[in-house]
């Protein structure tokens, strides 16, 4: 009753009064002066992505003076990258905007995304509970070939995705007992991890397959078909992968669970504080291998979207993750080890790529080095210009039970 | 799960002196035990790979027989320095192998001591390739001497920089070192994919659709010492790898800043209550193991490579900062236990290649994944000390008894 009444008194929540809030939304502006030159809206005045970037930049201003001064120079920077992207788009010709920016960059982005989101929101439980996984790389890779090998020997996708979990969960659970039973350092056992996956992988690939990259008319993951047409949103979001839908249950899901529930509050007591949650009487090494077992387990489904899903067609080719673990743990340090901002991060990290994509028609060279983003912005977020990320305090650090 | 720690018994020091020189006995016994049982212990988990999956444990022992023979280390028993010998050639490319592993290993091996993880022995790699590429190919004309110097220098300092931005994140930020080194691999991948590709500034000038990058003028290589000149014969590189080797000891256990990087090592907090600054040291252990990954850059782009080109290097060349992990690990972060790693996986790496690309045993193709299976068992084994711990005590277990009954037999007999 307090509360409501409290509220009722108060329209505007202790929230949204947060200088934080303006600072945000001042960042989301300047996203939006930019966004406003570009297809679908496309304005072909600079009128209307300077208003909205210089808004942007006075909120950013406020925020300063109101205490919060990362966050607020991060709104006026965001403000002004807004109005000179703005300016940029709307002296480019109308025909390369449209064949850049439509649809399909939106289709693509969540295509590209779909994978580094199972991985990273594995890795973020992980390490939630106290385990650092550097293997995510290899435990993706391990998913991706048992995937296409389950899928080409039970006939189905379905039995390819239990299998690639499975492989994943089983590679999960070796790596979780060196790191929590035997106290392994835990960046060296993800390396182990890793080279082993990478091992495994072609090595069975050229014993079973002979090195043949394409198994013929293996059951792939299948799209789900929503809308067709040509309008916009039918082409963006119409034929989606089932694993993409799914990658956004699962963020929900993850959300849920870690924040909302006692299970949840559990795996953060691991990670924040093992020594506490033994003494009320969790179980740290139960939770800690459950979480790595997890983690595995979405990695592998990670991978096994790349080698079944539309960009692999049911191909494995060896290595074929070439560093998209190490992508999908940059996005869950990005996104300060929640699961909304691991995802937001993978989305950004897949926009980079879908982007890179379309800009090698125009410049092979430039689109090359946009490759190199996700990794300059993940850098540059734990050097804390932006806004400090803050990893688990326990993670990373074996638990000896006494 | 026993306690790995040391428990003294009062026998057992009646037997060897004090508890101190008893400690330091143990140390260094086990010291030798643990890699050596790591090795065979992968050696024996991929040997039931193949023979689980060849179905026959005979072919098992010729693919190890023929990784020994190609790897040239047969030459033991009939050395000549003829290279129409084949054990002799195969050697000579293990030890090329060997020369950049030696160095990525002393680099990981350098940051450990001072408690840092280096993964980012790739990326410094890397840029060290790339400048002594740049500066090879843009100061044509050079007195050899001086151009050489110049090259391996200027990659050397330039990766040295490079690591440096990891220590200096960790040193004023606290941004962890594994985050931002693996950030800064791939940002080193990704610009090297752009100045060498199409139309990048230093992709190859005759044929602008082909992404290589230009060869090193003839006067900027590295002369070979075995072999025929040009042809991938053994260049001087490799002593420059084992001058680092001593550089290295001396470095740490010679000097008042190795002195200070092992004490941060140790305990940051005692070194830091000693009066050494830990953020100074945090930078000059990152910076200094940066110039040995980049110095096995620059040594790779004189001596074998000449020229980068993304997809030909991958596979034999970009890993090495990651086996680097592994040679420093196998080596227990020390300077001649990093040069024995190095071998090992130099004649690894060389001998499945070679031993089995030309058998009929098993398809050549597997080799290499059978090379990548054991590097990962041993990382994966050798990062366990309890395990190792817990097999040096039970080892002692086992030994006792008959130590006891022939005391007692000595007892009974007179």
């Amino acid at each position: 009753m307090n509360t409501w009444a409290a509220r009722l008194d108060n329209p505007i929540s202790a929230r949204l009064r947060d200088p934080a809030a303006s600072g945000f939304l001042g960042i989301v502006l300047g996203a939006f002066a930019a966004f406003l030159a570009i297809p679908p809206i496309e304005a072909r005045t600079v009128t209307w992505p300077i208003l909205v970037g210089i808004v942007a930049a006075m909120l950013g201003i406020w925020t300063v003076t109101r205490g919060r001064r990362r966050l607020g120079w991060g709104a006026v920077a965001a403000g002004i990258l807004g109005i000179g992207l703005g300016i940029l788009a709307t002296r480019s010709s109308t025909e390369n905007l449209g064949s850049t920016f439509d649809a399909t960059l939106v289709a693509q982005t969540l295509s590209f995304a779909t994978p580094l989101v199972f991985a990273a929101i594995g890795g973020m439980f992980s390490e939630r509970s106290g385990v650092v996984n550097i293997g995510l790389e290899g435990m993706m890779l391990m998913g991706a070939f048992w995937g296409v090998y389950g899928a080409d020997k039970g006939g189905s996708w379905v039995v390819g995705l239990l299998v690639a979990m499975g492989v994943g969960a089983l590679l999960a659970l070796v790596y979780a007992f060196f790191a929590i039973h035997l106290r392994a350092d835990q960046i060296v056992g993800g390396t182990g991890v890793n080279f082993l996956a990478v091992g495994i992988t072609g090595y069975f690939f050229i014993d079973l397959y002979h090195n043949n990259p394409i198994a013929n008319g293996v059951s792939l993951l299948p799209n789900v078909h929503l809308l067709s047409g040509s309008n916009f949103l039918a082409q963006a979001i119409g034929d989606l992968n089932i694993l993409t839908w799914a990658s956004f249950a699962l963020v929900i899901l993850a959300y849920i669970v870690v924040f909302k529930t006692p299970i949840g509050l559990r795996i953060r007591a691991c990670g924040e504080h093992p020594r506490a949650a033994d003494t009320v009487g969790i179980n740290v090494y139960a939770i800690r291998y459950g979480c790595v077992v997890l983690s595995g387990m979405l990695a592998a489904i990670g991978g096994i979207y790349l080698s079944e899903g539309p960009q692999g067609n049911g191909t494995f080719l060896f290595n074929m993750t070439n560093g998209r673990g190490f992508i999908a743990l940059a996005a869950m340090i990005f996104g300060n080890w929640r699961p909304a901002g691991a995802f937001g991060a993978a989305i950004l990290f897949g926009f980079s790529s879908a982007l890179a994509l379309k800009l090698q028609v125009y410049s092979a060279s430039a689109a090359t080095l946009f490759q190199a983003l996700p990794y300059v912005l993940t850098l540059i977020a734990v050097a804390g210009v932006i806004g400090r990320t803050v990893a688990p305090v326990a993670d990373g650090k074996p638990y000896v039970r006494q | 799960m026993s306690d790995p720690g040391p428990s003294p018994s009062p026998e057992q020091s009646a037997e060897a002196g004090t508890l101190a020189a008893r400690l330091a006995l143990k140390q260094r016994a086990g010291g030798i035990v643990v890699p050596v049982v790591t090795v065979l212990f992968a050696f024996l988990m991929s040997g039931i790979i193949i023979a689980a999956t060849q179905h026959s444990v005979r072919t098992a022992l010729v693919v190890f027989k023929e990784i020994f023979q190609g790897a040239g280390l047969n030459w033991v028993f009939h050395p000549t320095t003829s290279l129409l010998d084949i054990s002799a050639y195969n050697l000579s490319q293990t030890l090329l192998q060997t020369t950049p592993l030696i160095l990525t290993g002393l680099a990981v091996a350098f940051a450990f001591r001072c408690g840092m993880f280096n993964i980012g022995g790739n990326g410094q790699y890397l840029v060290g390739l790339i400048v002594a590429n740049w500066l090879g190919v843009d100061l044509a004309g050079l007195n050899p001497f001086l151009h050489i110097l110049l090259c391996i220098s200027a990659g050397t300092l330039a990766a040295s920089a490079y690591a440096g931005i990891a220590g200096i994140l960790k040193a004023t930020v606290g941004a962890h070192e594994v985050i931002s080194t693996i950030m800064l691999n791939w940002i080193a991948y990704w610009t090297a994919s752009w100045l060498i590709g199409a139309g990048g500034p230093l992709q190859v000038s005759n044929n602008p659709t082909n992404p290589v990058s230009n060869q090193v003028s003839s006067g900027a290589r590295l002369p070979d010492f075995w072999g025929v000149q040009g042809f991938q014969g053994l260049h001087v590189g490799l002593f420059v790898a084992l001058a680092a080797v001593v550089v290295f000891w001396a470095l740490l256990n010679r000097t008042t800043l190795g002195y200070e990087v092992r004490a941060v090592g140790f305990n940051p907090d005692a070194a830091a209550y000693g009066g050494i600054s830990v953020k100074k040291n945090y930078f000059r252990a990152m910076a200094i193991s940066g110039a040995f990954a980049g110095l096995a850059g620059t040594l790779d782009m004189l001596g074998g490579a000449q020229n980068y080109q993304i997809g030909q290097l991958d596979i034999p060349f970009i890993q090495v900062g990651f086996i680097g992990i592994a040679v420093a690990l196998l080596g227990r972060n020390t300077a001649i236990g990093t040069l024995l790693g190095a071998v090992l996986f130099g004649a690894l790496s060389y001998g499945s290649f070679h031993g089995l690309g030309s058998s009929a045993v098993i398809d050549p193709t597997l080799a290499n994944n059978l090379t990548y299976i054991i590097q990962g068992l041993i990382v994966l084994f050798i990062g366990a000390d309890v395990l190792i711990l817990y097999v040096w005590n039970s080892r002692k277990k086992l030994r006792r008894p008959p130590g006891k009954t022939a005391r007692r037999a000595e007892a009974a007999a007179s």
